[in-house]
């Protein structure tokens, strides 16, 4: 009973930080068709970047978060100007590869700045633990749950019922109408980038919180194909329950069987929806006619 | 690309590989090339020589199933694994000739491509594309965990015999470049010729009416689950023979030399050099090895200068590497070979703009 306690928080807390970056890549697929494989360098820079603010520069925290926030959204918006504006209409293999080489340039460059050895974080979420059903869970984990979860929600709020939402959907749904309405496809695609931004940022703090922040951030991000393709790649109510389910995937692989397969897991699982439910849990059904 | 003013009389004319006489020139140009190169580079630089032959065939074989057919992989890593791991044990676990189980490593590479092609069937561009990364993460693994160390007999690496066929034997320092260097040399150019030629058979063209346009190649007759599963099997045999060459020839195999990163250096070559075309995953092949030397040697005459270039020197590689790729996507994204289409269309016309 308590290791099953422990994997349920581990597992939902691991679930919801792949659920904040996995959004940010749908978003970005969403609106713009674009897979990014940097996802997970966003994390990087990211928390890289609220590091800066919050220890290196010793900013208040919630300055420190506004700071990240700006970067980040900077960041998302000069990606897109610079990189994927001049490569639309291009086939799906140079979109790819493009974003592969953003991956490797942002990495590098957090290198070239940071070094690689971890950089310790002051404890951001209190540190100690609770005791549930007999499993010693630590609050941070409960936290990270809880953030989230508020993070998630305003998103989906967002969506639903703000003016940038509700064109952000439209865009989505069929970029020409859109346009014939007065809505600027540009700024959409600017704005998907900047929240996808956003999303990373708040997810690699957490997940800085959580371990450290060192370069492992990035190889986190890889884990967001599995999300997205079972809960579908253009759904984002699927990056949430995708995220929950592989979270917990992970954590009952390693604690019920064992450490070492939960790496390979996620993949295994890709594999067999991709073969029996291509298009996951709520992803829209392409149908090709001629 | 044929160039203006070339009439073709026959068939037999107009299906030749090379039309006018500069064709002809360069390719000599190019034997020469081959043949001067062992005599003119120290052991350094032969073998980065040797490096780019073995990615050429890996490059040619992934521009094969990439650029010819449509079919995005990011396995690459995993079939050169399969590649190496194959012909190491059959050959010096099992006892069979080297270059048997050469063979055979190109031949279960095939097949391991085949089956790892199946999700292409149902899959295209993007879910393909994950649906190999996946792969690449599973026979990365599978490598990596060696599960009854079966592979590496515990070590994680296995150390590789000096390759020796019928009582000849690679020979020591002095010579063992210059020897692999005949050997690569002989296999990267047969690579070519077989891929140049593979685009005029009826598979071949099947290939690539599969990436124009699969639906349209299926109404004309063109066997969709064959052309692609062809492709991977076909391709994934080049990948194969790289994977088995890289082994032999380094002499040791483990599975950091097969990881999702080399899978995105082979996909950079081909970016590079030119979806599509078979000098262009060659030309991307020397770019894509040339590249770090490059800049590792540039940062060790400047270190005194700029002593950020060697301390940074890993960062730096990677930064340019991804630099290389964006910029290249952006500006030509067909890729050196097109810059080279340009610039001999450029002399055609000369004094003319066209």
């Amino acid at each position: 009973m308590s290791t099953f306690v422990s994997v349920l928080a581990y597992g939902l807390a691991d679930g919801a930080i792949l659920a904040l970056a996995a959004l940010g890549f749908v978003l970005i697929y969403k609106a713009t068709s674009v897979i990014n494989f940097a996802q997970g360098e966003f994390l990087l820079v990211g928390a890289y970047m609220f590091y800066t603010a919050f220890v290196v520069m010793r900013l208040p925290l919630l300055l420190a978060v506004l700071v990240g926030v700006v970067v980040a959204t900077l960041i998302g918006v000069l990606v897109e100007r610079l990189i994927l504006r001049p490569m639309i209409g291009e086939s799906a293999i140079s979109i790819i590869m493009v974003t592969i080489g953003l991956s490797s340039l942002l990495r590098a460059l957090v290198q070239m700045f940071y070094g690689t050895r971890p950089q310790p974080m002051p404890a951001i979420l209190p540190r100690g633990s609770v005791q549930i059903l007999g499993a010693t869970v630590p609050i941070n984990r409960l936290l990270v749950i809880l953030v989230a979860a508020v993070v998630l929600t305003a998103f989906t709020i967002f969506f639903r019922k703000s003016r940038h939402g509700i064109a952000m959907r439209a865009v989505a749904d069929d970029q020409q109408a859109a346009m014939t309405m007065g809505i600027s496809v540009r700024r959409i695609f600017a704005m998907a980038w900047a929240l996808a931004g956003v999303s990373a940022l708040i997810a690699g703090v957490l997940l800085a919180d959580i371990s450290a922040v060192d370069q492992n951030l990035a190889a986190f991000g890889l884990l967001v194909f599995p999300v997205v393709i079972l809960g579908g790649l253009d759904s984002v109510p699927g990056t949430i329950v995708g995220g929950m389910i592989m979270g917990l995937l992970i954590q009952a692989t390693a604690s019920y069987w064992e450490a070492g397969l939960a790496v390979v897991i996620p993949y295994v699982v890709l594999v067999l929806i991709l073969l029996v439910k291509p298009y996951g849990l709520f992803g829209e059904t392409r149908i090709e006619r001629v | 690309m044929t160039a203006t003013g070339v009439h073709h009389r026959s068939y037999t004319s107009e299906l030749r590989l090379r039309a006018t006489r500069a064709e002809y020139v360069r390719l000599a140009l190019m034997g020469v090339l081959l043949v001067v190169v062992p005599f003119v580079l120290d052991n350094y630089w032969m073998s980065i020589a040797n490096t780019i032959l073995i990615a050429i065939i890996g490059a040619v074989g992934l521009n094969i199933l990439v650029g010819y057919t449509g079919q995005i992989s990011l396995g690459q890593g995993g079939f050169l694994a399969v590649g190496a791991y194959t012909s190491v044990i059959l050959s010096d676990r099992m006892g069979l000739p080297t270059p048997l189980a050469i063979a055979f490593a190109v031949v279960f590479t095939a097949v391991v491509g085949t089956f790892f092609g199946l999700p292409g069937l149902r899959l295209k561009g993007l879910y393909l594309a994950i649906a190999t990364l996946a792969s690449q993460q599973i026979i990365e693994f599978f490598i990596r965990r060696d599960i009854g160390d079966f592979l590496t007999g515990g070590l994680g690496y296995i150390n590789v015999e000096r390759f020796g066929f019928l009582g000849f034997q690679i020979g020591g320092r002095d010579v063992f470049e210059r020897q692999w260097y005949v050997i690569l040399a002989i296999l990267a150019v047969l690579s070519v010729m077989a891929a140049r030629n593979l685009f005029r058979t009826g598979l071949g063209r099947s290939f690539m009416a599969v990436r124009d346009q699969d639906i349209a190649a299926e109404a004309i007759g063109v066997n969709l689950t064959r052309a692609k599963l062809t492709a991977f099997a076909v391709s994934s045999g080049f990948v194969g023979l790289a994977g088995a060459l890289t082994a032999h020839y380094s002499e040791v195999v483990s599975w950091e030399k097969f990881t999702l990163q080399v899978s995105i250096l082979y996909l950079a070559m081909i970016i590079v050099g030119g979806l599509g075309s078979i000098a262009g995953a060659v030309y991307g092949a020397i770019f894509m090895t040339l590249l770090p030397v490059v800049i590792r040697n540039v940062a060790n005459a400047f270190e005194s200068v700029v002593p950020f270039l060697g301390n940074q020197l890993p960062a730096v590689q990677n930064a340019t590497f991804g630099l290389v790729i964006i910029l290249f996507l952006i500006i030509e994204p067909r890729g050196l070979n097109r810059l080279w289409e340009r610039i001999k269309e450029f002399f055609r016309f000369w004094p003319f703009r066209y």
